[in-house]
């Protein structure tokens, strides 16, 4: 722990719920999802005096786990927090209804309007639905990796990388996530394996350079991991050259995996059309396969998973649905 | 130096003006006090600074060894929230990072009188027929542990029965290891019951309860 590089963050603050969403009335539009692309769907949606209704896990998605970001525009830096934060301000300004801690895990439809369904078995219904629900850590889909979540094998670098002082770690994945946590790691673990199944790594050099320079990185590149092993929590993690048959069993305590992201679309799988890695299908207007649905940021099929190309896209998706609403009129 | 930025000073004396009554925190240290000791003792100095309505009392762990056993301090650095009357809301280790809106949002809670539990979980407390002490583990970089924390503490102050502590997992690494705690934000009730993640409120009761 360091409390100076820390700092102290404040707590957001929490204005009065002026609505608390209902589950008897239809909303014109349901936007799920309180990343970049659905707060700003909400906002554009709001200047439209759309009826609105936003159900959310958490406000701010991926941007949560992101300490600093250097390439929204208007700001040369912004801590990840505080971009967050004027982003949920600007959504208040609006009487835009805001479900925070509710996951969506279903949405149907019939004639006329969309049912959301949440893991609480809420559900609300709304004549549009804009898909903004974001994505997920991937998995290696590796054996034992499952059994042993939050036993040794996390996916959540930033938040778990303290408990693995002076111990062996893997981490897996050689991209800028990857090399960061390596990075971090160096201070606290006492020796960190980098698996990387192709045969480069591909962060940011500046990432690399400082993971080269300490002697607790022991880099396996071109390997694939065969299974994590232990019983109750991580002892080993099984690898394997990717030309070679011949295995090597690493002594482990943590495995950190941070290979991508995967969509969040198992939510609308049965509704709207997706793609092979499962990204939601839209067109340049961000309409879905399913007219009244719409669907922004990295759910969707759009290239490039930026804050201000989801933020964009959201934008995007808000203005579409109005058009949209205004059919229906 | 001051653990507290100007900055982050000036938006606590915003928030804490706004406080109803008195609230104490209660700090613990030693005469030859570690490095986040100290910086815990300064932080709950400088957030009394902030308010009128905040006091400090600082004692010695090792020299109020009575104080210690009466408040059911058994680690440090250690910090209180106490109003009215000592709820069993407390930090273990410096509560920096993400855990800084924790111990504004329990000042809170404890100034105002008022949890903020839906009616229906205060109801569900009733059912609670014997002590709980719940410890959740935690990381400063852990941006959904909070929200366990919060609950936590909000339980301890709705019921007699309920002791509630932050732990900050790299200052105690024995516990860490005692728990098998690898993933945060890990709870742990009364040594039996342990679940890893935030849970919502009726379900964190239900599993309380069970």
């Amino acid at each position: 722990m360091d409390a100076e590089r820390i700092g102290f963050f404040l707590p957001e603050e929490k204005k009065e719920e002026k609505h608390a969403a209902d589950k008897e009335k239809t909303y014109e539009l349901i936007i799920v999802g309180g990343g970049p692309a659905g707060l700003t769907a909400a906002v554009y949606s709001a200047r439209k005096a759309i009826d609105t209704l936003l159900l959310t896990k958490d406000i701010g998605g991926q941007i949560l786990l992101t300490q600093e970001v250097e390439n929204y525009m208007g700001y040369q830096y912004i801590g990840g927090k505080e971009l967050i934060e004027k982003f949920k301000q600007h959504v208040q300004r609006f009487p835009v209804v805001m479900k925070e801690k509710t996951e969506v895990v279903r949405i149907t439809n019939d004639e006329k309007t969309f049912t959301v369904e949440t893991r609480d078995g809420e559900s609300y219904h709304a004549k549009t639905v804009i898909i903004a629900a974001g994505k997920r850590p991937r998995p290696l889909n590796a054996k034992g990796e499952k059994e042993l979540v939050g036993k040794g094998v996390t996916y959540c670098s930033v938040c778990d990388a303290p408990l693995f002082s002076g111990q062996n770690v893997a981490v897996i994945g050689g991209g800028n996530s990857g090399l960061t946590a390596v990075v971090d790691l160096i201070k606290i673990a006492k020796k960190i394996y980098l698996i990387e199944s192709f045969p480069s790594l591909r962060a940011d050099a500046v990432l690399v350079e400082k993971a080269e320079r300490s002697d607790k990185v022991e880099k396996f590149l071109g390997y694939e991991v065969l299974e994590v092993l232990g019983r109750g929590r991580v002892e080993n993690i099984k690898i394997k050259p990717k030309q070679k048959d011949e295995t090597k069993t690493l002594p482990v305590t943590g495995v950190l995996i941070e290979i991508g992201l995967i969509p969040n679309s198992y939510l609308a799988k049965d509704l709207v059309k997706l793609n092979d890695f499962q990204e939601i299908l839209v067109d340049c207007a961000c309409r879905t396969s399913v007219p009244g649905v719409f669907a922004a940021g990295d759910v969707t099929t759009v290239p490039e998973k930026q804050i201000v190309v989801a933020a964009g896209e959201g934008a995007k998706a808000a203005l579409s649905c109005y058009n949209y609403l205004l059919g229906l009129r | 130096m001051a653990v507290l930025n100007d900055e982050v000073r000036e938006q606590a004396k915003k928030v804490f003006s706004e406080l109803k009554n008195r609230v104490k925190l209660v700090d613990f240290t030693q005469e030859v006090e570690c490095r986040y000791c100290r910086e815990n003792r300064m932080l709950a100095e400088e957030l009394a600074s902030t308010s009128d309505k905040i006091d400090v009392e600082t004692f010695d762990f090792v020299k109020d060894k009575d104080k210690a056993r009466e408040c059911r301090v058994n680690k440090i650095p250690a910090m209180l929230v106490v109003g009215e009357k000592d709820y069993g809301i407390k930090f273990y280790g410096l509560p920096a990072g993400y855990e800084f809106a924790s111990l504004m949002e329990a000042i809170k809670i404890v100034s105002n009188g008022n949890s903020g539990l839906a009616p229906e979980s205060k109801e569900m407390l009733k059912k609670l027929s014997h002590p709980a002490h719940i410890q959740v583990f935690v990381t400063l970089t852990c941006p959904y542990c909070p929200q366990a924390v919060r609950l936590a503490h909000k339980l301890a102050f709705e019921s007699e029965l309920i002791q509630a502590d932050m732990v900050e997992s790299s200052e105690f690494p024995h516990l860490v290891n005692k728990y098998g705690v690898f993933a945060v934000p890990k709870v742990i009730i009364n040594e039996s019951i342990q679940f890893e993640g935030t849970l919502p409120e009726k379900t964190f009761i239900e599993r309380m309860l069970s």
